[in-house]
């Protein structure tokens, strides 16, 4: 499988495929030689983990499919079915559910890597809006996704979640019997999530070719946020980035055998093994670890002016996504990296603080010091886009750039 | 980059040899993940385990045949008439293209218990019925590609190669046949 | 020094994770669990056969008639260590409906191993009325649907107790320390003595309670052990594999510095 790098003396019938479609050539510029630069660190490994994770949802899933029964009174007892009696069922569907938080959390590492290293400033913002695209689409197919096994929180939190279109003036109702196939969350519901779930993963198998594309033409950032100078400050992909990716992905995977053979059920809620009754909410209605930020955020909004506390929350949880496609032209810094960036450097960590905040809120009941966390990191996340990195990049003074990536690490700077 | 010559290849070599095993080895691992993926398509337990189908035999007279469904296939149990029976052990078995004995495939005479799948391809062969074509010898006909079946089952002319299959089955009481 | 200043954001993200980890106790009215040391809890353990077969004897004598277990089917037992001839028994003592028989009607037989186990009630409204409006639930998966698991059903099947002064229980109700709102409409099932062991195990409340517990961990996860075989391979090999992939890449890197 190795591809000599010298490019001469390949095999006939690598010669004979290329000249009628160059694979080979192809894979041997993006993934033999493309230059990345030589001072990327671990956080640069991120996407190529993504990757991997999404590529274990999308086989385990299709496997998955072929035993599962996608009817409102067979749903429940054919995922049972696949942990008791398909041969490993009981791992397919633990992959699936434990791939999908590491998904996240690998995805939700790899965009703040990109906001602290200024990765979405030109040339990247395309590739920086193809990975926000990807989150929305991702959070689309893990919610159809979470409806399936059929349990008390799938049915409820399909109810809650769609629910939310009802905030829309005049046609909100309309929509949302639209969206549900009826007047409340059932067999049309479950049939139709079920198709869309399995088409979510195709659409996100190829916006990850539109942002992996965009990412191979516009190339890596770096923690310098400079770009490279000259050929040596660059290394070819393979081996080194091989080599390292790899062992970023064998390390994520050890973190990941943790959780889905040792605490597979760690994650999820344990209201999600009574099957979906329609006539009991649990007492407590919770999503999934990676919605908590968005869940608080939802929450938060009270009554202002004409709009009710109902439409505000919607609005502010779909804003608090949206604001991120303008983030490469809201951050007005000529300077990338954080490194050089001591004040805004602060702002991310308080950043990251807001959103922590925010998860931990979201994971409670609405009321008390929650509420009033949740309200305080509200408008703390909303004023970082909107008022520090407009403000800010204006403002702060940077520290001096390197003159390039190689006196930066002579200086041992990098 | 600035070591010696014999350094360099040194240190080349060790690492080919240390990326050959390093490549063998995650190889291996990811055949091994391949087998749970490709089991699970395999019957599940509870299809293994699947369960046995009782048959009450008072109901069906001489020369009737009854056909339940077992495993999702269809099993013929017909109680032969002695004519039958004896036109099946007339037949010396070493003549026969898949040669067995009446006595082997009928533990009581009078009751023959055959999968109806025919082996050429899988058609249901007729002769349940009583309008049915029972084909030249008496017994079943698979009206797909043409196997002449005797009345204890066995291929006697046409494409199929081997006899109707004879399923696990026991006798409860006098009365009761446990297929399975 | 460079490696030092790529830990720092990365520890970092990972500090919030484990901050977020840790956000979401429960919020509601906290309630002491009895803390059990399982003999299923810990990564390399296996069930206690004897509890989990001791506890389906408890679940004969004093489960069986409100609650089903309808994921389990007889020979699934097995697994506990059940030979074939004492399945055929436990099967052979209940009735499963059957049917239609060749008069159309359905009709009730002796199950057989290959069975599910049957459902106490022909449905639930049928459920409800033979049980003062309440719905006795499934056992199939109780103890992987509440939160404590194999603690909190303890709990339930330990905490029967008089009420305290001044708190009213509604009739029909029973006082139960574990169950949220102190207000259970299960009858206490366990008392001493009221269960019998072939094994000669003496049957108080708490060793009922924990060999029932014991088996419906089981039942709620029979393929846990395999689960946890298998999950310290896979490790074996990552770690081996990890180590390989890290000595590659630390000789590859060396060579540009």
């Amino acid at each position: 499988m190795k591809v000599k790098s010298n490019g001469g003396n390949r095999p006939r019938i690598v010669e004979w495929i290329d000249a009628r479609l160059p694979v080979f050539t192809y894979l041997q510029r993006e993934y033999g030689e493309f230059p990345m630069p030589r001072n990327v660190n671990y956080l640069w490994s991120l996407g190529a983990i993504a990757s991997v994770f999404f590529a274990i949802l999308m086989v385990t899933g299709i496997f998955l499919a072929m035993h599962y029964t996608a009817h409102k009174d067979l749903a429940f007892d054919s995922v049972e079915r696949i942990m008791r009696d398909v041969n490993w069922g009981w791992l397919l569907r633990y992959m699936h559910m434990n791939g999908a938080s590491f998904f996240f959390a690998a995805v939700y590492i790899h965009l703040l890597r990109g906001l602290y290293y200024g990765s979405y400033k030109a040339p990247r913002e395309l590739l920086w809006i193809f990975g926000v695209v990807l989150l929305l689409c991702m959070m689309a197919s893990a919610f159809l996704g979470y409806v399936l096994p059929w349990g008390q929180m799938s049915y409820w939190a399909a109810t809650v979640i769609t629910n939310l279109f009802s905030a829309i003036p005049l046609v909100g109702d309309m929509l949302v019997s639209w969206i549900l196939g009826g007047y409340s969350v059932d067999n049309p519901t479950l049939t139709r999530f079920y198709a869309l779930h399995y088409l979510m993963a195709f659409v996100i198998a190829a916006v990850i070719g539109l942002h992996v594309i965009a990412l191979h033409i516009v190339r890596s950032n770096n923690p310098l946020g400079i770009e490279p100078k000259s050929a040596d400050e660059t290394v070819p992909f393979h081996p080194y980035l091989t080599a390292k990716d790899g062992f970023a992905i064998v390390v994520a995977l050890i973190a990941f055998s943790l959780f889905t053979f040792f605490a597979p059920n760690m994650l999820g809620e344990t209201v999600n093994y009574v099957p979906a009754n329609p006539l009991q909410t649990p007492p407590h209605i919770v999503p999934e670890w990676y919605f908590w930020p968005f869940y608080a955020i939802l929450r938060a909004v009270p009554n202002l002016w004409i709009i009710d506390a109902k439409l505000g929350g919607v609005i502010a949880m779909g804003a608090s996504i949206l604001v991120l496609f303008f983030v490469p032209w809201l951050d007005t810094s000529p300077v990338r990296s954080a490194r050089f960036r001591p004040i805004y450097r602060g702002f991310f960590w308080v950043l990251i603080a807001a959103i922590v905040a925010l998860g931990w809120a979201g994971s409670r009941p609405p009321e008390g010091a929650a509420l009033w966390v949740a309200k305080a990191a509200t408008l703390y996340y909303f004023a970082h886009f909107l008022v520090v990195l407009p403000l800010l990049g204006r403002r702060e003074k940077t520290l001096p750039l390197p003159a390039s990536i190689s006196a930066a690490i002579k200086s041992g700077a990098a | 980059m600035q070591e010696s010559e014999t350094d360099k290849a040194g240190e080349d070599s060790r690492r080919e040899f240390l990326s050959l095993v390093t490549t063998a080895f995650g190889a291996a691992g990811v055949a091994t993940a391949l087998w749970p993926f490709i089991n699970s398509m395999n019957p599940a337990q509870d299809v293994l385990a699947a369960s046995t189908t009782d048959v009450d035999l008072d109901p069906i007279a001489a020369g009737q045949s009854i056909t339940v469904l077992w495993r999702g296939k269809p099993v013929f149990v017909r109680h032969r008439t002695p004519a039958e029976v004896a036109a099946a052990r007339a037949v010396p078995a070493a003549e026969l293209r898949d040669p067995v004995s009446d006595e082997a495939r009928a533990t009581k005479p009078e009751w023959i218990v055959l999968v109806g799948v025919c082996t050429h391809l899988g058609c249901v062969p007729l002769g349940q019925r009583p309008g049915d074509s029972r084909g030249d010898f008496g017994g079943w006909f698979c009206p797909c590609h043409g196997s002449h079946y005797d009345t204890s089952g066995r291929i006697r002319r046409g494409p199929a190669p081997a006899n109707l299959a004879v399923p696990h089955y026991s006798f409860r009481d006098s009365n009761v046949l446990r297929i399975g | 020094m460079r490696a030092r200043r790529m830990i720092r954001p990365l520890a970092a993200l990972m500090l919030a994770g484990v901050g977020l980890w840790l956000a979401p106790v429960r919020a509601a009215e906290e309630i002491e669990l009895p803390r059990i040391k399982w003999s299923f809890s810990g990564p390399f353990d296996r069930f206690d056969r004897n509890a989990a077969r001791r506890g389906f004897e408890v679940y004969t004598q004093a489960c069986q008639f409100c609650h089903g277990l309808r994921f389990l089917s007889f020979n699934s037992l097995a697994a506990l260590g059940f030979d074939e001839s004492e399945l055929s028994a436990i099967a052979a003592a209940r009735e499963v409906l059957d049917g239609p028989n060749d008069d159309g009607d359905m009709f009730k037989r002796p199950a057989r191993v290959s069975d599910r186990m049957p459902p106490p009630f022909a449905n639930e409204k049928a459920a409800r009325a033979a049980n003062n409006g309440a719905l006795p639930p499934d056992l199939s998966l109780m103890i992987k649907a509440r939160n404590g698991g194999p603690d909190y059903v303890f709990g339930i099947l330990t905490g029967y107790d008089k009420a305290p002064q001044g708190f009213a229980v509604a009739p029909g109700l029973n006082y139960n320390r574990v169950f949220p709102g102190h207000q259970i409409a299960m009858p206490r099932p366990l008392s001493a003595g009221a269960v019998t062991f072939t094994d000669g195990t003496p049957a108080s409340v708490e060793q009922a309670a924990h060999d029932v517990v014991t088996f419906l961990a089981w039942a709620s996860e029979p393929t846990l052990e395999e689960r946890k075989r298998v999950g310290t391979r896979v490790l074996l090999f990552l770690l081996t594999f990890a180590a390989l992939v890290f000595a590659i890449q630390q000789r590859l890197w060396a060579r540009l510095h």
